[in-house]
């Protein structure tokens, strides 16, 4: 063979970073901080084996789930959170459909897009639980400060997705809606729902398991559902209550998880 | 019937995809036109129907100047101007029937369209568009379950649907094996004939342009160097257009053993 003719050459993949001196002083600069970040966290160990016998309690407290004593608190905090999942979710999305669109750089014009990128932005920077205190004190406590809070999160979730899914949809399929003549209504309805619908109901069904996870959070500060619930039997220590809740969420969590799994396996 | 005068194209970053073109297609004609990549072909066809803005000159379609038309006006004058596309950009999501419908939306209201409630009168054209393309059994089957060849058919269906004068049609055998080629280009030729119908068609195969068109326009650095009948390129024409090549091969007539399988639809 050729090895023979020609002396051989050596090939080494190329650094990412060229410069030498360069790429050694990230590297050790970055190991540097890293060893005093952590350094920086002052732990105290005797402390930490007294809580881990705390702690222990805590968890065995909640071996024995109670679902029955407060059965009826229960049973109204998840109905409470299922509506609240329910309509924030179906309300966001109607809400999100226009704003991603008005979102996506390939088919808006720029006013529009900035507008609908920083509704986005701002729904984005918020977090729920600085939303829901805020929403709480302007609505007063209960559920339909969850609901408006959750519907908020909702738009700028799914806005900001769909918009990015629009931007990576096939340029070609669309262009040929538009040399039929098609209006821009029937062009996006032709030209680009098509490709987009199931990512669309993906994340929709994506965003409803994480709303019912935050309809669990939102009680804490008042926002009403499950969290509610959660919250009160904390303050009572009732943890065995407080545990059957947690159990209870956790499976729905699961459930819904797998519904929206098999939802979107079957949409391809 | 079309006329291009001094049409020009410069895109925003510099570029001079068209200079100037002057052109004059008489109905039924149908026109090859050729060129490297990058001569301009597919930015001549879309200025036509203004899918790229051009930056100077007009097009007429029968009389009407297309131009300046304003944005509803545009859409009226592209229902009259069928495309048929090199990737087919078929809505695949979409079963064949609403892909051939689709080439009614000029025509049909926003809620029909969304419906899918067309008149009937469309769906029995688009039966018989695809009856005439061999695809009827497929209306129901979504776009992306055909072959190359099928959704090239779907998409001629789509094309003709609309009722056009004119047929842009953009490299649409770039995708396509060389026998499927050669019927699909048939087909176009064939449906253009019957319903007397212009077609422009950007094509690199040329041969197969040359087998089935009755004019071949040659496009270089947006400019046309060629417009004349397919069998006077001659290998120095070809120079001119593509560059130094042994062309002897190219411009062979191979015509022969294509008319035996006439008409053999796959």
């Amino acid at each position: 063979m050729s090895t023979s003719m020609t002396a051989s050459r050596k090939w080494r993949k190329p650094p990412m970073i060229k410069n030498s001196l360069m790429r050694w002083v990230l590297i050790f600069g970055c190991l540097i901080y890293l060893a005093l970040a952590f350094g920086s966290f002052d732990v105290k160990w005797a402390r930490v084996y007294e809580g881990l016998d705390r702690g222990w309690q805590f968890i065995l407290a909640f071996a024995k789930p109670d679902f029955l004593s407060r059965k009826s608190d229960i049973i109204d905090g998840m109905t409470e959170s299922a509506i609240m999942t329910i309509t924030s979710t179906a309300c966001g999305i109607l809400i999100s459909i226009p704003i991603g669109l008005g979102a996506a750089r390939n088919i808006a014009p720029l006013p529009v897009y900035l507008v609908c990128r920083g509704i986005i932005a701002i729904s984005r920077a918020l977090h729920e639980i600085i939303v829901a205190i805020i929403l709480v004190a302007i609505f007063g406590f209960g559920p339909f400060a969850g609901f408006v809070t959750l519907s908020f999160a909702t738009i700028g979730f799914l806005a900001k997705l769909l918009a990015e899914d629009i931007e990576d949809t096939d340029r070609s399929q669309a262009e040929a809606i538009k040399a039929t003549g098609a209006s821009w209504w029937q062009w996006v309805t032709y030209g680009i729902q098509p490709q987009v619908m199931p990512r669309l109901i993906g994340l929709s069904m994506y965003r409803l398991d994480i709303n019912f996870r935050e309809s669990a959070i939102l009680g804490l500060v008042g926002a009403g559902g499950i969290g509610a619930t959660l919250n009160t039997a904390f303050d009572r220590y009732e943890f065995d209550t407080a545990s059957a809740i947690i159990i209870m969420i956790i499976v729905i969590v699961m459930l819904l998880e797998y519904l929206s799994g098999i939802i979107r396996a079957r949409l391809q | 019937m079309l006329h291009l005068n001094k049409l020009t194209k410069q895109y925003a970053t510099g570029d001079m995809a068209l200079k100037s073109v002057e052109l004059e297609i008489p109905k039924g004609q149908v026109v090859a036109l050729i060129g490297p990549s990058g001569a301009g072909k597919s930015t001549l066809i879309r200025c036509i129907n203004r899918l790229v803005e051009p930056t100077s000159g007009s097009v007429t379609l029968n009389g009407k100047e297309l131009t300046k038309l304003g944005s509803s006006a545009l859409r009226q004058a592209r229902r009259r101007m069928g495309m048929i596309f090199q990737e087919y950009a078929l809505v695949e999501r979409l079963t064949v029937m609403e892909n051939v419908l689709s080439g009614r939306l000029g025509y049909v209201g926003f809620w029909r369209s969304f419906l899918r409630k067309y008149p009937q009168s469309d769906v029995d054209e688009a039966f018989r568009l695809l009856e005439r393309v061999g695809l009827d059994h497929m209306a129901d089957k979504r776009a992306d379950e055909l072959s190359g060849g099928q959704r090239q058919r779907v998409g001629i269906a789509r094309a003709l649907i609309q009722d056009p004068e004119l047929l842009l049609v953009d490299e649409p055998t770039a995708s396509l094996d060389p026998k499927t080629s050669r019927q699909i280009m048939r087909l176009i030729c064939e449906l253009c004939a019957e319903r007397d119908l212009a077609a422009i068609i950007n094509i690199h195969d040329v041969a197969l342009a040359q087998m089935f068109v009755q004019r071949v326009i040659g496009l270089r650095f947006g400019e046309i160097v060629y417009d004349g009948p397919p069998d006077q390129l001659k290998p120095e024409t070809l120079t001119e257009i593509y560059g130094e090549e042994d062309w002897e091969a190219t411009i062979e007539t191979i015509n022969e053993d294509d008319e035996a399988e006439q008409g053999g639809v796959a």
